[in-house]
């Protein structure tokens, strides 16, 4: 017995398999989407010990253009002589803060929201779906500006806003999921079981909820980083002398036509980080999203 | 037929009844009193009170949501405490401008995106289907803050075929009036042309897998008829809610673009009421703009109704 199993084994290692391995492509896209985000992170966490000169104090004479030499200098200076490398360092900081932390809190609320609503039903399926519905009736830079109207611009606000800008987004995609899981059978077994409701939703529903919705959060990130730099942008973001990229734009470009490197350089950071959060985005969405498999 | 229509009606005129409660709970959400946020830190007592019994925030919020929704409902959104321009007013006056940058850009991305993704399609992940994958992931991740200052530098500064900044009334022409708003258009459509494209390519390459576009090429029929009568039609359904639901990415661009381009449009008159701090003028023009785009995704949601037959079946059933 023993020796014929293992002969069968020693064959099968041998032989060609009968389904054709799964080809994984690793695209260079990816891998390099993934080492600018290793980049900028690093950058951002290391950078009061970079031997950067303050992003606040002038460093040479303002609108120089790219050089090597200093490193100081070597993205250029802007309108007021301070280094855009520094700048765009410390901006890093701001645009990743605000958007891991409200990415991550409007994960939280809106996933509970909405595996909530879609297990339960009834009456408080339909307040939540309510809620979510009245929440994405703002356009999202619409909502805002209306409170950046009245509150004074800030870290704290900014987040506050932001995530009010994607609790309804995770809503709607938990409250799917969950819909859709909840008539499987395990849970049904679960359930004659005699487990609870709290531990259905915790250890049979969320663990399979959380990867496909922990997918979108690049693809959240990119957005409320665009969010944050439209918002620096139109002066009513993060206020100054603290750098932010959309900032950073902005002060550029009145002088685009003589200097385009004080708005091209911030332009492309943004960029590239947009880009390859929306790159892995993709990537974890293909991976872990069973509905886009089907 | 008639009951899940009117249920769909019903039920965004209770989610506009709370946003625009929402809208007006706002003035209430500043610290201190609206009134001494229009005033400014330096205001008098005296000044805050008679300003707040003026914009009626002495009394409780109740009455003052229903006294804002009756007067709103016959057309008075109330008078800036700025400029003292009737806030309806001023949103008439520069509706114009920001739709038409919006349906241009709207049109533009449509157009755009449907011959892309009908060249993607005819040959999945062929040469020319991952050129325009490549052109268009980048594309979506170039919001209209970046593409607007790249579009003047490039178009209008160093090729110098369309003005810097500012807008010509369609009464005056309109070949400098669609000339000054082409540029700003562009810059709001790149995203969406990257996002339609994504949703009509996976929905045509579905389509074109179905039986019925096998039998009409077994019929003889040549590929550009299937693929634009045939294939095109049942595939861009998902497109039309997509393009609901992005004109809310739209309207905020066209912020983004009026301010850069200097175009008198609604999205200046908020951004500049929000730097002189005109409540009253931001208070109407967020609830104008969230009414129509919930007007507008409903629209798209009975359209898509009205359209598909199967879904129409499935609502009689």
């Amino acid at each position: 017995m023993t020796t014929q199993s293992h002969a069968v084994a020693g064959v099968a290692a041998q032989a060609e398999p009968a389904v054709p391995r799964v080809r994984r492509t690793r695209s260079i896209l990816v891998a390099l989407a993934y080492g600018w985000l290793f980049t900028v992170i690093a950058v951002a966490l290391l950078a009061d010990v970079l031997p950067l000169t303050s992003y606040a104090t002038p460093v040479g004479f303002p609108r120089q253009g790219p050089q090597w030499g200093s490193l100081d200098l070597l993205l250029g200076t802007d309108t007021q002589g301070r280094s855009i490398l520094a700048r765009c360092i410390h901006g890093a900081r701001v645009s990743l803060v605000v958007g891991a932390v409200a990415g991550l809190l409007g994960f939280v609320i809106g996933t509970t929201l909405g595996m909530l609503g879609g297990y339960l039903g009834g009456r408080f399926d339909s307040l939540v779906r309510l809620i979510a519905d009245t929440m994405l009736a703002f356009p999202p830079l619409i909502l805002l500006l209306a409170l950046s109207s009245i509150l004074t611009p800030s870290v704290r606000t900014l987040l506050v806003g932001l995530t009010l800008l994607v609790v309804p987004t995770f809503t709607r995609l938990a409250r799917a999921n969950t819909l859709a899981w909840s008539a499987r059978e395990f849970v049904l077994a679960a359930r004659n079981m005699g487990a609870g409701h709290r531990r259905i939703l915790l250890k049979e529903i969320l663990p399979n909820v959380l990867p496909a919705l922990g997918a979108y959060l690049p693809i959240v990130m990119a957005a409320l980083i665009v969010a944050e730099g439209s918002l620096s942008f139109l002066g009513l973001g993060i206020p100054p002398p603290t750098p932010s990229w959309g900032g950073m734009i902005s002060d550029g470009k009145d002088a685009i036509a003589d200097f385009p490197h004080l708005v091209f350089i911030p332009a492309l950071v943004i960029f590239l980080t947009v880009f390859s959060l929306n790159q892995a985005g993709d990537h974890l969405r293909q991976r872990f999203d069973r509905t886009l498999h089907d | 037929m008639v009951l899940p229509v009117l249920s769909r009606i019903g039920r965004s005129l209770l989610v506009v009844l709370l946003v625009t409660m929402a809208v007006v709970l706002l003035m209430s959400l500043a610290p201190g009193s609206a009134a001494e946020v229009i005033l400014g830190e330096a205001a008098t007592p005296e000044a805050v009170a008679a300003l707040n019994a003026k914009l009626g925030l002495d009394q409780p919020l109740w009455a003052q949501y229903l006294n804002w929704l009756g007067d709103a409902v016959r057309g008075d959104l109330g008078e800036s405490p700025v400029t003292g321009q009737p806030v309806t007013e001023a949103i008439v006056e520069r509706l114009p401008v920001t739709l038409q940058l919006a349906v241009m850009a709207l049109l533009l991305a449509l157009v755009v995106s449907v011959l892309l993704a009908v060249a993607s399609a005819v040959r999945p992940n062929s040469l020319v289907d991952r050129a325009i994958n490549a052109v268009s992931s980048v594309f979506l991740s170039v919001p209209a803050f970046i593409a607007g200052p790249l579009l003047i530098y490039v178009f209008a500064l160093q090729l110098g075929w369309f003005p810097v900044t500012g807008w010509s009334r369609l009464s005056d022409g309109i070949g400098p009036n669609l000339l000054g708003a082409l540029l700003p258009a562009i810059a709001i459509a790149l995203t969406e042309i990257a996002a339609f494209h994504r949703v009509l390519r996976a929905d045509l390459i579905g389509t074109l897998r179905e039986d019925f576009v096998g039998a009409a090429r077994a019929k003889g029929m040549s590929g550009a008829y299937v693929m634009l009568r045939h294939a095109l039609r049942p595939s861009s359904f998902s497109l039309v809610t997509l393009a609901g639901i992005n004109l809310g990415r739209l309207i905020g661009g066209t912020v983004i673009v009026e301010s850069l381009f200097a175009l008198p449009g609604l999205g200046q008159l908020l951004a500049t009421s929000i730097v002189t701090r005109d409540v009253v003028t931001v208070q109407g023009v967020v609830a104008f703009i969230a009414v129509v785009y919930v007007g507008v995704n409903t629209a798209v949601d009975l359209s898509y109704r009205l359209i598909d037959p199967r879904i129409r079946k499935v609502a009689t059933a």
